[in-house]
């Protein structure tokens, strides 16, 4: 597909570098030469400098081929200007980055019928909703959640002595009241889709699939179960800090934000909740998160523009036996420092927004409309997991799953049958308008029937 | 450096050449020159054995190549083809020296078209059809054919694409490297073919036919006639001419064209500026041999094919335009210099360079007369960088320097005149092929040395200079570069 991005920054280039890797065609505009410069150097991409809402650069452009139009420059209005141009001239399908709070839902709802945009992406409250996630169930160091929250998918480190430690997959089915499915399990640098003979050790990242209801007892019967987090601090009061702030008073947390910046700092406290305590100073300052209380409360979020404060922040609070960590970390190479020091749950906004672009990009892929809802890239970019709608026409209806040739290192792991979440074993077979759930390496799956061999 | 990388990639491009060699085998079998198909397979042989060696042992676990890696790719692979492909030449016995076959190779890689035989007609087919067909493979660049051709492409391949394209900018003219390679290669073909059948028609054999337009398509300018096209119909002869100037255009030219935009393409300044050089000198010769030829007709024809011949530095001729007068020699020596257009297959310092350099000069002497001036260098509308005009600056003083040295080893070989030596500098640097004087029609009489030299100029024009230059700089292969 011929893509256009509008915008190369963090986002920008992620998401340009997730289309590349899906062999896509991609023209990457930025109003900074240098930045152009850069983008034409490392992605196989064509790139031209200017203004992306202007028209003749669209023209040159080519903005009448483009199947997808993705404007995500630092400002909403440009955006929501360059993808109102770029349909008009002919884009068949636009997604603009649009983060300003002030845009609700429903002025959103308008501005998309209005300006014929098909998509909205605002990475800040993405990031919000992933870390509150994972604040609201504490031993997984990330959750994915399928389908209006009926599945979650959770990544978790098995340490020394737990309870999954050395414990075959099959050993673990036998237990019959408990509906969960182990669908990937990261080993050092490798990552593989497990069968019933696989073993867990100690030190793996593993993914674990659950109805959302069973996830509790689940985790409680492994004796891993960590209790939610009441009490957090986050440091750095970005957007992303005020949209996870309002989410998690809604849900009764107490929450301290500490914002270096005076009048970013001010601005937070007039215009969040009063549940929500606003402090001015610096988070790298052990004597004033002494003094907060960084060693009572249950959970530290350090999310400030800088990468290596963040995890500064995050390892001292771990040293201080803070329960859960949550770190932001934008640039690979500190992803891989950050792991080293121990640090569980790292994540990285730009690639959540990245998901999202290519989960829509392959979804206008597939021939027949869109059955693919969700996408996410899991365990580190390792593994995909995937969300498809079940059509009548799909070859396999009725076909039992241990009959179905699927490819190698695909796995059918959860299924919702109207409001039933099934955990699939062999016998089990798919219906038309079930949604299932599939886990995937080494694959790009666009459409259901690419699972099949 | 990835020096995986490199080898793997010089192990692809000798196999990709390999199965290159089947085209004249083939030829050489339906010709029955049984000894010449023999020293074909033989090649094709040891290509192939690089190439699975290569391959198989440098088999990269990290594909990832910089700028730098993408240079030296570039460098060593032209070395590594040019050495393959000298070796027909030998195992056939047509031309028995090595030095002199790899003068040979370089000449038809780099499309030079300079050539160290004396008696072309004497040659097998086989081995014409291998000369030419190297000026074929050479003019899109050898490393654009591999990435065209090969299914696992890097994505990376924009450096290598840089390096091998000459022109001062090199735009992709679609987002993926692969298909701007396919784009620029089904463009080239295309062209090639519609002149093979314009040959055909005016009466040339199949095999003419094959051998000139790939000359023409390179801007080679290898013929199978020791007279190269002089003693052909005047229809041929404009029609190689058309052909000759068409090649020196820049592609992206033809790729607007062919998406519909051909009001773009038209909007470009390098190719008015090329068709107007050539408007002019054509004029200009012209008036100058009409006394010759008696008739316009004929002075026309003749100054035009010399122009767009020595300008798209193919090095064809219809007369024996070293007998001109000085006026004409002049011209055609000045338009050596200059080449053809960016992104084409021509060889020389390139239009937009020299476009380029006029309008720094005009700016530097400008800001002379009112040093506060704010204004950049506009081409075709847009700003050009300074790292771009710096670029030209430093790839013009390059240009020089190696140009002088070349000629100033050539003048150790006794028996040559200055002018000889200095047009046979110009020639082969520029890729043009015939110089002035003693060396028109060949570069025989050099001593090895002489051979060696040369051909190493050529390699340095066809590639720009830097990826040559680059390979001999200790610091490129230290570690910590």
């Amino acid at each position: 597909m011929r893509i256009i991005v509008v915008g190369c920054g963090k986002i920008g280039s992620t998401i340009i570098e997730s289309l590349v890797e899906e062999h896509h065609e991609v023209l990457a505009i930025d109003k900074d030469y240098a930045v152009v410069n850069k983008m034409i150097e490392t992605y196989d991409v064509m790139g031209i400098c200017g203004n992306g809402a202007s028209y003749d650069k669209l023209i040159e452009a080519d903005v009448e081929r483009a199947d997808l139009f993705v404007a995500v420059t630092e400002t909403d209005e440009l955006n929501m200007l360059s993808c109102f141009i770029a349909s008009k001239l002919g884009a068949r399908h636009t997604v603009a980055r649009v983060r300003n709070s002030e845009y609700n839902t429903e002025s959103l709802r308008y501005i998309k019928r209005n300006l014929s945009l098909n998509m909205t992406i605002n990475p800040e409250l993405l990031a919000a909703e992933a870390i509150y996630n994972v604040l609201r169930l504490p031993t997984a160091s990330a959750v994915e959640t399928f389908t209006a929250r009926q599945f979650e998918m959770i990544e978790l480190y098995v340490h020394q002595g737990s309870a999954l430690d050395g414990v075959k997959l099959m050993d673990l089915k036998k237990n019959p009241d408990m509906q969960f499915l182990i669908c990937a399990i990261k080993r050092g640098e490798e990552t593989f889709i497990p069968n019933g003979s696989s073993e867990i050790k100690s030190g793996d990242k593993i993914a674990i699939i659950a109805p959302h209801d069973d996830t509790h007892t689940l985790l409680k019967n492994f004796g891993l179960l960590k209790k939610q987090a009441r009490s957090v601090i986050i440091v750095g009061g970005s957007t992303t800090a005020q949209y996870l702030a309002r989410l998690l008073s809604k849900n009764r947390v107490s929450v301290k934000i500490i914002e270096k910046d005076k009048e970013r700092a001010q601005f937070l406290g007039e215009n969040l909740p009063e549940r929500v305590a606003v402090l001015c100073g610096d988070g790298t300052d052990p004597e004033l998160m002494k003094e907060e209380g960084i060693t009572s409360v249950d959970a530290v979020v350090a999310i400030t523009g800088k990468d290596e404060e963040n995890i500064l922040i995050a390892y001292d609070a771990q040293l201080g036996g803070v329960g859960k960590v949550i770190v932001k970390v934008n640039r690979d190479g500190l992803f891989d420092v950050a792991e080293k020091l121990g640090i569980e749950s790292i994540f990285s906004p730009r690639k959540l927004v990245a998901d999202v672009v290519v989960r829509y990009a392959r979804a206008l892929e597939s021939s027949i409309g869109s059955t693919m809802e969700t996408l996410y890239s899991v365990m580190d970019g390792e593994v995909e997991a995937l969300e498809f709608e079940v059509m009548p026409d799909f070859t396999h209806v009725g076909v039992a799953l241990k009959d179905m040739k699927l490819k190698k290192n695909v796995l059918i792991a959860a299924i919702l049958r109207g409001n039933d979440a099934i955990i699939p074993s062999g016998d089990d077979v798919i219906q038309s308008g079930d949604k299932i759930i599939v886990v995937s390496s080494q694959h790009r799956l666009c459409e259901l029937s690419d699972i099949i061999r | 450096m990835n020096y995986k990388m490199v080898f793997y990639n010089l192990g692809r491009v000798v196999a990709v050449e390999g199965a290159a060699l089947l085209l004249p085998l083939i030829t050489s079998l339906l010709y029955s020159e049984w000894t010449v198909a023999l020293a074909f397979l033989a090649t094709m042989g040891i290509a192939l054995a690089i190439g699975v060696v290569f391959s198989l042992v440098f088999k990269p676990k990290d594909g990832t190549i910089y700028s730098g890696e993408g240079f030296i790719i570039v460098a060593l692979a032209w070395v590594a083809v040019s050495l393959v492909g000298a070796l027909p030449f030998v195992f056939s016995g047509e031309i028995p020296s090595y030095v002199d076959a790899l003068f040979e190779s370089i000449s038809g890689f780099t499309t030079t078209g300079a050539s160290i035989l004396t008696d072309v007609e004497k040659m097998s087919h086989g081995i014409l059809m291998w000369r030419s067909f190297t000026h074929w493979i050479g003019g899109m660049g050898v490393l654009v054919l591999v990435i065209a051709v090969t299914k696992k492409a890097s994505e990376r391949n924009i450096h290598i694409m840089r390096a091998e394209m000459p022109g001062p900018i090199v735009d992709k003219i679609t987002p993926r490297s692969k298909d701007t390679a396919k784009y620029l290669y089904l463009i080239y073909v295309g062209l090639t073919v519609v002149e093979f059948i314009l040959l055909l028609c005016g009466g040339m054999d199949v095999f003419e036919s094959v051998i000139h337009s790939f000359g023409t398509a390179g801007t080679g300018g290898f013929s199978s006639n020791n007279s190269s096209i002089a003693e052909y119909s005047p229809y041929i002869q404009w029609v190689i001419a058309v052909f000759m100037m068409l090649f020196a255009i820049n592609f992206n030219v033809y790729f607007l064209i062919i998406i519909g935009k051909g009001l773009n393409a038209l909007r470009s300044r390098e190719l008015w500026t090329y068709i107007g050089v050539v408007v002019v000198a054509t004029g200009i010769i012209c008036a100058n041999i009409f006394s010759i030829y008696g008739n316009f007709g004929d002075a026309l024809r003749h100054a035009f094919f010399q122009t767009t011949s020595v300008m798209s530095t193919t090095g064809f001729s219809t007369a024996t335009f070293s007998e001109w007068n000085e006026v004409c020699k002049g011209i055609l020596f000045v338009l050596m210099f200059i080449g053809g257009c960016a992104g084409s297959t021509a060889g020389g310092i390139k239009l937009t360079r020299v476009i380029l350099m006029f309008k720094t000069t005009r700016h530097e002497l400008k800001r002379m007369l009112h040093p506060r001036v704010e204004r950049s260098v506009k081409f075709d509308g847009k700003k050009v960088e300074e790292k771009t005009l710096h670029g030209v600056g430093v790839y013009l003083a390059l240009y020089v320097i190696l140009l002088l040295i070349v000629f100033f080893l050539l003048c150790f070989d006794a028996g040559f005149s200055f002018e000889t030596n200095f047009s046979a500098a110009v020639s082969c640097f520029n890729n043009v092929g015939p110089a002035f004087d003693q060396a028109f029609a060949s570069y025989a009489a050099y001593s090895p040395f002489s051979k060696i030299v040369l051909s190493f100029a050529m390699l340095l024009g066809r590639l720009e200079i830097y990826p040559l230059i680059l390979v001999f700089l200790p610091s490129t292969w230290s570690r910590n570069h």
